[in-house]
C-alpha cells in the first residue's frame, strides 16, 4: 500500500504497459457499472424518494407528503375489498402454489431427462424451448386455446365428452389457467439448472448406496436431494422473486390487461402499473413497490437462512 | 491518449456546428401528439400539410405510432424528461386529470372565446367548461347509436330493414335472433348471439347517459359531484341490461372473441357502438351487412345518448415559450375549423364538432352516419374525474352480477360507493 502510494506520488511514477493494461481494463468496466447504476440503481433509490410525494409526473411540483402514501396501503389492505388487497393476496398465491409446483416438476422432468441417453438433446430442447419464446407471444397463443368452445383445450373436453370449462372468463378458473402457463413457460429453466446440478453428483455414491441396498426413495432423500442443494436454494430464491415480478402474462391474458375477472387475476406489479401510468398517482405506486422490494427482501433472507445450511 | 483528445475536439466541434446551425433556423417546429388509429393519422396529415403550406414558418411533428394501450404512459414518461407535444389529443374524459396536474394551459380567449365556443360547437363540447376556462376543443364528436346486422335478422324471420325502435323490440329481436347449438339454452352454447353486453366497450356509457334517463332516474347530480345511480331506476335500467347474459341468454363479452369483434364479424345481431366502429367494420369486414338506427327509447319514450370526442389541448411545454405558442394557437384553430371537421367526416367517421358542419344534409340523409348526427341534438357527455377508473367500477359491478351472482341493486350500491369515493378525492385535492 505504502509503497504505492510514493510510486503514484513520485515524480517517478511511469505508465508502464501493464499499468496503462489496467487502467484501460477499469475504463471498459466502468461503463456497464455506471450504466447498471444509472438504470437499475438510482431508478431504486427514486423509488424510495417518490414514495414520499404525492408524485404526479405530469405535474410540475411534486409536494412532499411523509409516509402518507404507506399510510393508504395499510388503509387499502385492512379494507375488507380492495384492489390492493386482491393484487398482495393473489401475488402471494401465485408463488406459494406457483414455485413448489414448478420446481417439483422440474425436478422429476430433470431426473428423467438425466436418465436417458436415446435423443435426450431433443427432449431436452423441447423442455427448453417455452422458456426462450417471448412471453408476449405464448401468452396470446393461450388466451386463444382457453376460449370458451372454440379454444383447443375445450375442444379437447369436447371430443372428450367432458364438460366445457370458462377458463380464463371466471374468477374460481382464470388464476390457476394464467399459473399453468407460468409454470410450463419457466420450467425449462429449472429443468437446466436441475440437470447441470445432478450432472456434478459423481455416480460412485449411487453405486455405493445401491451395494448397501438403499431404496430408490433412500437413495433420493438422503444423496440427490443434498447434494442438489445449492440448485434448489439457488432456483428456489429466483422463482420465488420471478412469481413475485408477475405481470406480462396477466396483461396479456386478461381483458384490457385489467387483471380481471373481478379483480382475480391482478398482482403487485400491475396494480403498480395501473396506478402510476393509468391513474398517475406514482407516489403511490412507488409506495406499493417499496413494499414489493421489503416483501422480495425478506422472502430472500429467509431463504437462504433456511436453506442452505451446508451438508455434510 | 492523444488520440482520446482528438476524437473529443471533433465532437466538440460538430457539436457547436449543430448548435449555431440550429440557431439560424427561424422556423417555429411545434410537435403534435395523438395515439395511433390508422383514419385519424391519415386525416390529420392531410391537415398538416395544408397547415404548413398556408404557414411556410411553422413546421409541425406528427407523433402518431404510439399505440392507445400506452399513450398515457408515454405523456407520463415524457413530462418529466421535459419534450413531448405541444399540441396534444387527449380524450375528452380525461381533461380534469391532465388540468389538475397543470399539464394543459386554458385555451386563449383569442381566438377561443367563450362566444365563438358556445355559437360555433356541439352542445357537448360547450359543456366541457373546467374551473371557468376551456383547456381544449375537438375537430369532431362521436355518438354512439345502433347497429344491426340486417343477414341475421332476416335469417330469424324479422324484417331487416326495421331495427328495434324501443327497449321491448330490442329485447324481442335479441332473443328471436340468438341460435344456441343443440337443446341446452346457456352462454356456451351460443353460435350466435342476439345481443352481447359488454360493460368495458361502450355499454357503460349506454348504462350511465341513456338507459337511466330513459327508466326515469339519472347518473349523476346537476354538479356531477354525486353518484345517483344507485337509485330505483338505475336499479331497474342495470337489471335490464345484465338480463341479456344472465336470464335472456342471448350473448356475451365472454365468447367469439368479444363482443365488438362479435359484431364486426357478423355472430352478432345487436350492437351499441359509435361511429368510430364504422371504419373498424369497413376495414376488417367491409361486406358486412349491417345498419345503423338511433338508439332505441325508452319506457318513457326519451331519446338519449352518449357524446363523446378527442379533443386538442396546448400543453405547458408550448406555452414556455411565445412562438411555440402562438404556432400552436394558429395550428389548433386549423384543425377545428369547419372545413377540418368535413375533411375529419370523410376520413375517419367521426361527426364534425362544428354545429354548422354536423348539421350538413348530406350527412343527416347519410344512411350510417346519419343516425349518428341526429343523436348530437340530444346526446351527453359524462364528466369523468379518472375514466379508467370509473369504467372499472361499472365493469365490476357487472361481473359481480353475471359472475358472483350479486343482485344488481346492491351491485349497483356497490358501485357507487367506489365512484364516490374516486369523486371526492379528485375534489378534495383541489381545494
Amino acid at each position: 500500500m505504502g509503497r504505492k502510494a510514493n510510486a503514484a506520488g513520485s515524480p517517478r511514477f511511469r505508465w508502464t504497459l501493464a499499468r496503462k493494461k489496467i487502467v484501460w481494463a477499469y475504463i471498459f468496466l466502468a461503463i456497464p457499472i455506471v450504466f447498471f447504476a444509472y438504470i437499475r440503481i438510482y431508478p431504486t433509490f427514486f423509488a424510495f424518494q417518490m414514495s414520499l410525494h404525492d408524485y404526479n409526473p405530469l405535474a410540475v411540483e411534486q409536494p412532499y407528503v411523509g409516509l402518507e402514501n404507506y399510510e393508504k396501503v395499510v388503509e387499502e389492505l385492512s379494507k375488507k375489498k380492495s384492489v390492493t388487497k386482491s393484487a398482495f393476496r393473489n401475488t402471494i398465491s401465485y408463488v406459494v402454489f406457483g414455485v413448489p409446483i414448478q420446481l417439483c416438476l422440474a425436478l422429476a422432468i430433470a431426473m428423467m431427462l438425466n436418465e436417458i441417453r436415446f435423443m435426450s438433446t431433443l427432449y431436452r430442447i423441447l423442455f427448453f424451448l417455452p422458456f426462450v419464446t417471448s412471453t408476449i407471444a405464448i401468452a396470446w397463443v393461450f388466451r386463444m386455446l382457453y376460449q370458451p368452445r372454440f379454444g383447443l383445450f375445450n375442444v379437447i373436453l369436447q371430443f372428450l365428452s367432458l364438460p366445457q370449462q370458462p377458463f380464463l372468463t371466471r374468477p374460481q378458473q382464470a388464476l390457476p389457467s394464467i399459473l399453468a402457463l407460468v409454470i410450463w413457460q419457466g420450467m425449462g429453466f429449472a429443468v437446466i439448472i436441475f440437470l447441470a446440478g445432478l450432472k456434478q453428483i459423481p455416480r460412485t455414491y449411487y453405486e455405493a448406496a445401491e451395494v448397501d441396498g438403499a431404496s430408490r426413495w433412500h437413495t433420493f432423500r438422503f444423496i440427490t436431494m443434498p447434494l442438489l442443494n445449492p440448485s434448489i436454494v439457488y432456483l428456489l430464491v429466483l422463482q420465488t422473486i420471478s412469481f413475485l415480478r408477475m405481470f406480462a402474462p396477466v396483461v396479456a391474458m386478461t381483458e384490457q390487461g385489467r387483471g380481471g375477472p373481478l379483480d382475480s387475476t391482478t398482482t403487485v406489479v400491475l396494480r403498480v402499473y395501473r396506478e402510476a401510468f393509468q391513474s398517475f398517482n406514482m407516489g403511490y405506486a412507488s409506495s406499493l413497490t417499496v413494499v414489493l422490494f421489503a416483501m422480495i427482501l425478506g422472502v430472500t433472507i429467509i431463504q437462504l437462512s433456511v436453506t442452505s445450511r451446508r451438508i455434510n | 491518449m492523444r488520440r482520446l483528445l482528438a476524437v473529443l475536439a471533433v465532437l466538440v466541434i460538430l457539436f457547436a456546428l449543430g448548435a449555431v446551425a440550429g440557431a439560424q433556423d427561424d422556423m417555429v417546429e411545434i410537435e403534435y401528439w395523438q395515439y395511433n388509429f390508422g383514419a385519424r393519422v391519415d386525416a390529420m396529415n392531410m391537415l398538416i400539410e395544408q397547415f404548413e403550406a398556408e404557414n411556410p414558418g411553422i413546421k409541425v411533428v406528427h407523433n402518431s405510432d404510439i399505440p392507445y394501450a400506452n399513450f398515457r404512459d408515454e405523456l407520463a414518461a415524457s413530462a418529466p424528461a421535459g419534450v413531448g407535444p405541444d399540441v396534444v389529443t387527449l380524450f375528452y374524459g380525461w381533461i380534469p386529470a391532465f388540468v389538475d396536474a397543470g399539464y394543459l394551459v386554458p385555451l386563449p380567449d383569442d381566438p377561443f372565446s367563450e362566444e365563438f365556443i358556445l355559437e360555433t360547437f356541439s352542445p357537448m363540447v360547450a359543456n366541457s367548461k373546467f374551473e371557468g376556462s376551456y383547456w381544449a376543443i375537438p375537430t369532431a364528436v362521436r355518438s354512439l347509436a345502433l347497429f344491426w346486422n340486417k343477414d341475421i335478422f332476416a335469417d330469424a324471420g324479422l324484417d331487416p330493414e326495421s331495427p328495434p325502435a324501443n327497449l321491448d323490440d330490442f329485447v324481442a329481436a335479441a332473443v328471436a335472433t340468438t341460435v344456441y347449438d343443440g337443446d341446452m339454452k346457456d352462454i356456451l352454447s351460443i353460435t350466435r348471439q342476439g345481443h352481447a353486453p359488454a360493460l368495458a366497450s361502450q355499454d357503460h356509457h349506454w348504462f350511465r347517459e341513456v338507459l337511466i334517463r330513459q327508466y326515469g332516474g339519472a347518473p349523476y347530480s346537476d354538479d356531477g359531484r354525486t353518484v345517483t345511480y344507485n337509485s330505483e331506476e338505475g336499479c331497474a335500467a342495470f337489471s335490464w341490461l345484465a338480463a341479456f347474459e344472465t336470464e335472456l341468454m342471448t350473448g356475451s363479452n365472454d365468447i367469439l372473441d368479444g363482443s365488438t369483434n362479435a359484431f364486426v364479424n357478423g355472430e352478432t345481431a345487436l350492437h351499441v357502438d359509435g361511429s368510430f366502429r364504422v371504419g373498424t367494420i369497413a376495414r376488417n369486414n367491409p361486406d358486412l351487412n349491417y345498419g345503423v338506427a338511433e338508439l332505441p327509447v325508452g319506457p318513457n319514450g326519451e331519446r338519449h345518448t352518449f357524446g363523446s370526442y378527442w379533443t386538442h389541448g396546448i400543453t405547458r411545454r408550448a406555452n414556455d415559450d411565445p412562438a411555440r405558442l402562438d404556432a400552436a394557437v394558429k395550428f389548433l384553430q386549423f384543425i377545428t375549423t369547419p372545413e377540418a371537421g368535413t375533411l375529419w367526416v370523410n376520413n375517419v367517421g367521426e361527426l364534425p364538432a362544428q354545429a354548422t358542419a354536423a348539421a350538413d344534409e348530406g350527412l343527416q340523409a347519410d344512411p350510417i352516419l346519419g343516425a349518428f348526427s341526429a343523436g348530437l341534438a340530444y346526446s351527453h357527455a359524462t364528466f369523468f374525474v379518472d375514466e379508467s377508473a370509473q369504467r372499472q367500477v361499472l365493469i365490476d359491478a357487472f361481473d359481480n352480477i353475471r359472475l358472483g351472482g350479486m343482485d344488481p341493486c346492491e351491485a349497483l350500491d356497490e358501485a357507487a360507493a367506489a365512484e364516490q369515493e374516486l369523486i371526492d378525492a379528485f375534489w378534495a385535492d383541489r381545494e
